[in-house]
């Protein structure tokens, strides 16, 4: 149990995937106008982070993996399928985003139309692929483990882009240089707390 | 019928017409991918530390827009709207496979250098932010034109961040040492790279400082607030 706490504690704020490993940027600078719609988009990230990195880890650990077909017979033991990684990866992925566009679509209509052109963006983002592509690298014990590693993950980009939102309604009353409003100041804004957010770089629970 | 006409009047249309011209042209300064649009930040930040390694991504870059923007561009009017981002995430995915073996053969230690990098294009919303703008509309030629075209900007970006980031973070471009080594403080100098160039937060702040000068400059990109 506090391992699983530790991972979940460690996914939010020391590898958090926009500040430590600057992931899913494009998502992240274009809907963090107001606290509202990037609640939405923190929303599907976590959703779509805990639904596709347990998926992903299954599929690693019973098909793609070296030696992972063996459950279907001794003959299959020297089959290594890892090189189609990416390309089964990003086809769960892409497929749950469809999934989750739908359902907003239909439950949802404004949100929907706020979100835009950034819902099938998500597929793009590469804090979903990232997520998986992590979960991989770090070799997690069993599903529990990347389950809560997606969701911790997902929670941290929530943190980082309903923040950011936030900082960025407030900054509407102050008086940026011209060329620097908008993306300008975010950027800078990103940058400040990316370097505060390397402080908790190193700590272990 | 109706696109039969619309091929027609593009077939009359020169090649190179003032509006194709701005195709090409638009995304490097107006209308840059990146710092207008705001499409493919996370490489632009992962990559810029060196000089050569965002020179062969944006390369790299320049095939896979190009290459995807014909294809979803022939493909547009047989993908169903439903499924279309499965459709085009394995039109991209396959070109990057591509490109990631042309590396493998021919530049080898840059594409070791590249490797994770390589696989991240996939998920470069830049490309996707294209395909689903501009060549799920429009017809071949201009989509192979805002491929190159938005590629390009990107790219420009992408070496003006790393030339930056090499410079001060390392004291060299290109691998190739500029400042003497008699300058340096372990040498008796007065000199010290600012390491801090290294860190992902200063790829920001480099690209909100070009952002400064390029709106500077241009001062119909001002936005509201």
């Amino acid at each position: 149990m506090q391992e699983l706490v530790n991972i979940f504690v460690r996914a939010i704020f020391i590898e958090n995937m926009v500040f430590a490993y600057f992931l899913g940027m494009c998502s992240y600078l274009a809907v963090s106008q107001t606290v509202k719609t990037s609640l939405g988009l923190g929303a599907a990230v976590i959703f779509v982070l805990g639904i596709t990195v347990p998926i992903n880890y299954l599929l690693e650990n019973f098909v793609l993996a070296e030696g992972a077909l063996t459950w279907l017979g001794p003959q299959y033991a020297n089959v290594d399928l890892s090189f189609l990684t990416f390309i089964m990866f990003i086809a769960v992925i892409a497929s749950m985003v469809q999934l989750v566009e739908m359902v907003v679509e239909k439950f949802s209509p404004a949100l929907y139309s706020s979100l835009g052109i950034f819902l099938p963006l998500i597929a793009v983002n590469c804090s979903i692929l990232g997520g998986s592509l992590f979960m991989q690298e770090r070799s997690y014990g069993n599903i529990t483990e990347a389950s809560v590693f997606g969701l911790g993950s997902g929670v941290g980009f929530f943190i980082a882009i309903v923040a950011l939102a936030a900082i960025r309604e407030k900054i509407r009353y102050s008086n940026v240089p011209g060329p620097m409003r908008g993306l300008g100041i975010t950027f800078v804004i990103t940058g400040l707390m990316g370097i505060a957010f390397m402080s908790f770089m190193g700590i272990k629970l | 019928m109706s696109t039969e006409t619309i091929e027609k009047k593009k077939e009359s249309e020169p090649l190179f017409s003032k509006k194709n011209r701005k195709l090409l042209k638009d995304p490097l300064n107006d209308d840059n991918p990146i710092t207008v649009q705001v499409l493919g930040i996370c490489s632009a930040l992962a990559i810029t530390v060196q000089l050569k390694p965002a020179v062969v991504m944006s390369l790299s870059v320049v095939f896979v827009m190009a290459a995807g923007n014909i294809i979803i561009s022939l493909l547009r009017n047989m993908i169903p709207q439903r499924v279309r981002i499965i459709v085009m995430l394995t039109v991209i995915a396959a070109l990057v496979i591509l490109v990631d073996q042309v590396l493998k053969a021919y530049l080898f230690d840059v594409s070791k250098q590249l490797s994770v990098f390589i696989g991240l294009i996939i998920t470069n919303c830049i490309i996707m932010g294209r395909f689903e703008a501009f060549a799920m509309g429009n017809g071949v030629w201009k989509s192979f034109l805002d491929g190159v075209g938005n590629a390009a900007g990107y790219g420009v970006i992408l070496i003006l961040v790393s030339v930056f980031r090499e410079f001060f973070g390392t004291g060299t471009l290109w691998g190739y040492s500029l400042i003497p080594d008699s300058w340096y403080m372990a040498n008796g100098g007065f000199y010290s790279d600012n390491g801090m160039m290294l860190l992902p937060p200063m790829a920001l702040i480099t690209v909100a400082l070009i952002i400064w000068v390029q709106r500077a400059n241009n001062r119909k990109l001002i936005e509201e607030n």
